[in-house]
């Protein structure tokens, strides 16, 4: 495969181009993913306005029409639904929640219609739609726009969850998607959409519900949700220089999370520390503690440790804002119990 | 609009029979704690899912409510499917695993009852938006109550629908109650239909028990969507027989007066009336009619009662695709 390096932003604009050049049912709607809908002086240059308010979808209604890439008025729970019916009767509508603390408006959608029709409806229903939106905290966004709730949302039966934590793994996640007879919510960080990386040229897909092991290690396992990575990456970085040999798993997929490759992993090295950038109850961490402590007690050299946000709403001033997010020094401190004594 | 013709009438005349029959058999089998959970009746508004699905093919779709057996039956839901859904049985249209509120039958176009009260809205401007996308003269019909009216997607799918010019008609039953509080309770405009100028569509208002003013309001509402004109609120007023749900005592309804005229007006009879006086029916072929129908719920009863419920396995099955 002939690849380039990428942004995080353009791996996923070039993922919906792909989608949309290979299937005539995708088609994308949201608030301002084009922008400038019936604006004379950008209809006679075939222009977007935006592209997203991050830019993200920029270039493709002008290359696909405003028939496939749709503006929707602020409007969440029409369009959410919209979506919903679309797929129901045939399309494959990727719409684009524009941050994911706006699930408030449109649940319901996504919560009692999309998620059960195939289920109530006896098997007769197929819902592809893949919802694009963004979570995460480290933007100066504030309380409402950088909320982490993937977990959350992929506690619904009927829902996969993804969350790509790089550009190679964001375009392939997205196609794979794309290519999915389910609602698949694809949870973008907006702090990693400048992020390079080598993206393949080519369309390709990355599997979904199949975590990845980016570092091996026999002592400690340290599982991560998107861009929890890198603090477990930096992680396994510090512990390396006490002699600690600690394993590094990228969750990739939050619904269905892939337990073979986690229990498997927990079962060599007897411990496990989780980083989920979501509040603390219910989450993903949890989930996968609770599964852990169930089926792999008896491997277990110690307490599962889950570090993630505080029971808080994210915090607006910057310190508090650093202080909110997992980083590699919390990491450390509130799972000394069980690392302290694998140093040499 | 096709005229109301001879054929029309019967199958009109039939639906209307098969949806009241199978209420009030509903009705009485529910007391007898056969069926499970909650049932919603739709018997006294028969005229409006008759009226407006007479216009529509299995390609065209529908939304539907709680109240949503009517709907099911006017747009070709199999009986016995319907039944045997309602006591939970594997041979149910959804398995068994839908019941009276979730009944869906995706080839019909019935994109299913719907527990959610205004669930409905953008389901259907999403069918209304895959119609225009893909150039079909389909339409999408929104039944939706006097409750639902007051619900935020009420407002956000009429103006999906008419900012993008859907083929969308929006069917407003107005059966004078939410639950147990009256419509003139709820809404701040005077009618349902008063909204649509908010809109910028049509807004229409029409005797919901007038089997022949619901079909010939609703041909014109769905020829314009099919001929690209968009989306139409159509009001049909008109009344619940029976309880928000069964077991409804339903002390908010008026014990005499004009709305206990109102509730007293039957539909169907009015349409039995109409049907021979426009020889469109003779007694004999209504009688006939009559028969069958009442011979048709009987043997989805049979039906549902002798089928078995699901397999065990079932509960963990459709829950994703593929």
């Amino acid at each position: 495969m002939m690849s380039r390096r990428l942004t995080f932003m353009k791996a996923i604009n070039e993922g919906l181009e792909q989608a949309m050049e290979k299937d005539d049912r995708v088609i994308l709607l949201g608030e301002d993913i084009a922008g400038g809908a019936d604006v004379k002086h950008l209809e006679e240059k075939n222009e977007d306005a935006w592209g997203g308010v991050f830019g993200v979808t920029k270039g493709l209604m002008p290359k696909f029409g405003r028939e496939r890439v749709i503006d929707t008025p602020i409007s969440e729970m029409g369009y959410m639904g919209a979506a919903v019916g679309a797929a129901a009767t045939g399309l494959r509508p990727v719409p684009e929640l524009m941050f994911n603390d706006f699930i408030g408006f449109c649940f319901d959608t996504i919560l009692a219609q999309g998620s059960k029709m195939r289920y109530m409806f006896g098997g007769k229903a197929k819902i592809p739609m893949t919802i694009r939106t963004c979570h995460g905290a480290g933007a100066s966004a504030a309380a409402q726009h950088s909320g982490s709730y993937y977990g959350m949302l992929g506690a619904i039966p009927g829902v996969k969850v993804v969350v790509p934590s790089n550009p190679y793994d964001a375009k392939g996640l997205l196609l794979a998607a794309i290519e999915d007879d389910n609602i698949v919510v694809f949870s973008e960080d907006k702090t990693l959409y400048g992020m390079k990386d080598e993206v393949p040229e080519e369309y390709y897909t990355v599997e979904i519900g199949k975590a990845k092991i980016k570092r091996e290690g026999t002592d400690l396992t340290i599982v991560a949700i998107g861009k929890m990575l890198y603090v477990a990456l930096e992680v396994a970085d510090r512990l390396a220089k006490d002699g600690v040999d600690v394993e590094v798993i990228d969750l990739v997929t939050v619904a269905p999370w892939d337990e073979q490759t986690v229990l498997h992993s927990v079962k060599k090295t007897g411990r496990l520390i989780v980083i989920d950038e979501a509040n603390p109850h219910n989450n993903t961490a949890t989930d996968i503690a609770s599964v852990v402590s169930d089926k792999a007690f008896d491997y277990l050299d110690g307490p599962v440790k889950c570090v993630c946000a505080p029971n808080t709403p994210v915090p607006f001033a910057t310190n508090l804002e650093q202080l909110y997010l997992p980083n590699a020094d919390r990491v450390l401190k509130e799972a000394a119990e069980i690392i302290e004594d694998l140093k040499k | 609009m096709e005229k109301l013709t001879k054929d029309k009438a019967k199958w009109v005349y039939k639906t209307m029979n098969d949806i009241r029959n199978f209420e009030n058999e509903v009705h009485n089998i529910f007391t007898t704690g056969e069926i499970p959970g909650f049932v919603h009746l739709y018997a006294g508004e028969e005229a409006i899912a008759t009226g407006v699905c007479a216009h529509l093919t299995d390609n065209d779709y529908i939304t539907s409510t709680h109240r949503g057996h009517g709907h099911c039956i006017a747009k070709g839901c199999d009986l016995d499917g319907m039944m045997a859904e309602i006591y939970g049985k594997e041979t149910g249209l959804c398995k068994g695993k839908g019941g009276s509120m979730h009944i869906a039958d995706i080839d019909k176009g019935m994109l299913g009852a719907n527990g959610m009260v205004g669930g409905g809205f953008p389901i259907a401007v999403g069918a209304g938006l895959r119609n225009k996308y893909l150039k079909t003269k389909d339409v999408a019909v929104c039944f939706f109550g006097d409750g639902a009216a007051n619900e935020g997607t009420f407002h956000e799918g009429i103006n999906l629908a008419s900012i993008w010019n859907l083929p969308v008609v929006f069917v407003n039953e107005n059966n004078f109650f939410a639950e147990a509080t009256p419509q003139w309770y709820s809404s701040g405009s005077k009618t349902i239909a008063d909204r649509a100028a908010a809109y910028g569509i049509p807004g229409v208002t029409v005797d919901g028990k007038d089997l022949v003013a619901v079909y010939e309001a609703a041909g014109e509402a769905i020829d314009r969507a099919r001929s690209g004109k968009g989306p139409t609120l159509l009001e049909c007023v008109t009344y619940r027989n029976y309880g928000h749900f069964e077991g409804d005592e339903q002390k908010y309804k008026a014990p005499s007066g004009k709305e206990k005229e109102e509730a007293n007006r039957d539909c169907i009879s009015q349409f039995r009336d109409y049907a021979i006086e426009h020889q469109l029916l003779t007694n004999k072929e209504a009688e006939e009619i009559e028969s069958q129908s009442m011979a048709d719920i009987e043997h989805a009863i049979k039906f549902a009662e002798e089928s078995p419920v699901p397999r065990p396995e079932a509960l963990f099955e459709d829950v994703y695709a593929n």
